[in-house]
């Protein structure tokens, strides 16, 4: 599904993924883990394609085709899925307006049919529910006056509309009470299939503990400096990075 | 009435409209044009064209003379720059093109223009009208203007050109026209005053509600009316009207200067809702060519309890002058001001309203939503003025400036005067920028760059897409996507 070889990214003419390796097949969920200014952030940017986030050198093959060729719109269009740290909050566009949008952009692209409006709020309707968003958020200007735990739902259910064949999670978890964790990892686990594979970018183990990856990489300096089944988080709970030789870094 | 009703009776009001035009004017002038400039002999040849009585041809000189005393008032205080207009170089009555004159087909006309009415869904039928394409039947059913005017007729109301309404009705035009705008006004409605052209008349009798949307629609502009209009509307006691126009398909006209005048009168309890969508060609992206709009729009709440609201989206034009304003002369009477202004390009927009509360208890909103791109100007100008005797009144402003790249200017202008201690004004005003986040974001959901510019601008301008009627939002919805086209990236 996903094969990062070598890849080197700089932002602002700073390198920060420094020849970073990483092979992704369907029906899998990685965890990548690092500390602070390890460049998960920018894995997950470059992944999806912003702006600013200069790969120079190595390749990103996607479903065998060149991925940093793509414009992050067609990368959207065909699967690749970002839930944002820091969702972005859009005034006077309705949440139903924004997620239709979206998903009749990716419909539209596959040659199917655009939902019309009644069509699309019955399948909102099944799917909010499993996340408990509630009718009036839907109602609201997207992620305008939501808090912390209500953007990360809205990016699940976002994300469960999408249906992505690959979804790049970046810090999901950060800053989300117990009750709100286990919501996202619920949206994470019920998307979890032979067909998807997911990249679960997180600073913590505690998502982990309700999302069991199939593989954890720990990334340190731009690179995979470590991999491992889902013993790895446990071990890195234990022991922290410093435990793994890992010199914290200075942003940390 | 149902929605699909509702529809379809807005649509027969259109090709009603059509009909009502393609008689009462078009057939009327089949003659030759007015050499270029203006003088008393023009004047004369206009009235006479038209067939009009003495008293309206003196009205007209009067402006006129009026007019000439005022060579050193062309408004200068507005936020707009244009080389100076030479009056005399202008047309002041053409007959419509003759067929020969025209395109054959659109085969002949401009692509780009074509592409526009493909992305707004016009029916290929109503391209070749809007491109000035000669075609023969151009209306569908003469069957369904019958029933409404029929329909019209017998609740009282009436609907026509303002050429018709001076020969059918003249006792209400006389007694009206200029009541609100005054021949001597400014220096761009006393030239409307002396040669206007023809527009629109309505008036509604006491009691009675319009069961539809009156719309001139696009159909009165491709007879090109366009660029002195006159327009005057009054809803007698207690009535209701919802009048529409303007069109969203892009119009070309070869007339660089429109000057138009709307006035609109509310008798005790009397509501009117007057909305436009005005797309006139803006120019090139360098600024060349564009119509140059000089509007005035003025509505009087004459009674207590009387209501005015005006809903503009402007994305046309090369220069746009427009304020329109409500006189809040009856107790209790409301005045309303929605407005979006979208300037791309070289495009330059100074425009607002002005309300001025004269009655006890009177009160006024105004939201107005600006949106700049390219290296357009856009301007918000408003005047709040409380009389002495408006004790109680109340207004809220909203302003708000949306911009689009680093090249372009929004600017807030308002003025606000208090003369009575009861009263409360408030101001509120918001300059922001669509952020390189909001884009990304869009874009990483798979919407494109210029639909997620779309979005976010609609959101932007939400709150006065709501006052529109519905049909009239749905294409203005598309038509702000589309003036914002290449403002990005």
């Amino acid at each position: 599904m996903l094969k990062i070889d070598n890849l080197h990214a700089s932002v602002d003419g700073k390198p920060i993924l420094n020849g970073l390796d990483l092979e992704v097949h369907a029906g899998e969920v990685h965890a990548v883990m690092g500390p602070n200014g390890s460049g998960k952030s920018t894995l997950a940017y470059v992944i999806a394609g912003r702006e600013g986030y200069e790969v120079t050198d190595g390749s990103v093959t996607y479903r065998s085709e060149d991925l940093l060729a793509m414009s992050v719109e067609d990368r959207a269009k065909s699967g690749v899925f970002l839930a944002f740290q820091y969702p972005v909050e859009i005034p006077g566009v309705g949440s139903a307006t924004f997620l239709k949008t979206a998903v009749n952009a990716a419909r539209k692209h596959r040659g199917e049919k655009e939902y019309d409006a009644m069509e699309f709020l019955r399948l909102v309707k099944e799917k909010r529910a499993a996340l408990g968003i509630d009718d009036g958020m839907m109602r609201r200007a997207l992620n305008v006056g939501f808090s912390g735990g209500e953007k990360k739902r809205n990016e699940m259910l976002q994300m469960a509309l999408l249906e992505p064949a690959l979804a790049v999670l970046d810090e999901t978890d950060s800053g989300l009470d117990i009750d709100a964790l286990k919501v996202v990892a619920d949206g994470i686990n019920a998307l979890r299939g032979p067909e998807r594979a997911m990249l679960v970018i997180t600073h913590y183990q505690r998502l982990l503990d309700h999302v069991v990856p199939d593989r954890v990489h720990v990334l340190a300096q731009g690179r995979i400096v470590r991999s491992g089944g889902s013993g790895l988080a446990h071990e890195l709970e234990r022991s922290g990075y410093a435990g793994l030789g890992l010199e914290p870094s200075a942003a940390a | 009435m149902s929605a699909q009703q509702d529809a379809a009776a807005h649509q027969a009001v259109e090709s009603y409209a059509g009909e009502r035009y393609k008689y009462g004017f078009v057939t009327d002038v089949e003659a030759d044009s007015a050499p270029p400039g203006l003088d008393r002999d023009t004047i004369r040849f206009i009235s006479a064209k038209k067939g009009e009585p003495e008293w309206l041809l003196a009205w007209r000189l009067k402006a006129f003379e009026r007019w000439l005393e005022m060579e050193d008032e062309e408004p200068a205080w507005a936020k707009l720059h244009y080389p100076p207009i030479d009056y005399q170089d202008a047309c002041y009555y053409s007959a419509p093109k003759s067929d020969s004159d025209r395109p054959k087909s659109l085969d002949e006309v401009d692509p780009e223009l074509l592409r526009t009415y493909e992305k707004l869904g016009i029916p290929l039928q109503e391209q070749e009208m809007l491109a000035g394409v000669a075609v023969d039947a151009v209306f569908d059913s003469v069957s369904v203007a019958t029933t409404f005017k029929d329909k019209l007729a017998e609740m009282g109301i009436i609907f026509c050109s303002i050429s018709e309404a001076v020969k059918e009705h003249p006792d209400l035009v006389q007694r009206w026209l200029g009541s609100v705008v005054p021949y001597s006004d400014n220096f761009f409605a006393t030239l409307n005053s002396a040669v206007f052209t023809d527009g629109s008349f309505v008036y509604v009798p006491k009691g009675v509600r319009c069961p539809m949307e009156l719309s001139t629609y696009f159909r009165i502009n491709a007879a090109n009316t366009g660029q002195f209009e006159r327009t005057l509307i009054i809803a007698d006691e207690g009535s209701y009207v919802s009048y529409l126009e303007g069109c969203t398909a892009p119009m070309r006209d070869e007339n660089q200067l429109h000057a138009a005048v709307v006035e609109l009168v509310a008798l005790d309890d009397a509501e009117i809702k007057y909305s436009t969508v005005q797309n006139w060609y803006p120019g090139d992206a360098d600024g060349k060519g564009g119509i140059y709009n000089f509007v005035t729009k003025r509505g009087a709440c004459r009674g207590a309890n009387a209501k005015i609201s005006w809903t503009q989206v402007e994305t046309g034009s090369a220069i746009t002058w427009k304020y329109p304003s409500c006189i809040l002369q009856g107790d209790n009477s409301v005045g309303e001001f929605y407005s979006i202004a979208i300037t791309n390009n070289r495009q330059q927009a100074d425009t607002g309203t002005k309300m001025v509360h004269i009655g006890r208890n009177t009160r006024s909103r105004i939201v107005s939503k600006g949106i700049a791109a390219g290296r357009s100007d856009s301007t918000y100008r408003g005047l709040v003025r409380i009389q002495p005797k408006a004790a109680g009144a109340r207004n809220h402003t909203q302003c708000d400036s949306l911009l689009i790249g680093a090249t372009c200017g929004a600017h807030t202008v308002p003025y606000i005067e208090s003369r009575n201690p009861t009263a409360r004004v408030e101001h509120e005003a918001t300059t922001s920028k669509i952020s390189e986040d909001q884009l990304f974001y869009c874009r990483q959901r798979g919407i494109d760059e210029e639909d997620a510019v779309a979005l976010i601008v609609n959101g932007f301008c939400r709150e006065v897409l709501q006052e529109l009627p519905m049909e009239f939002a749905v294409e203005a919805q598309k038509l702000v996507a589309i003036s914002l086209e290449g403002s990005v990236g």
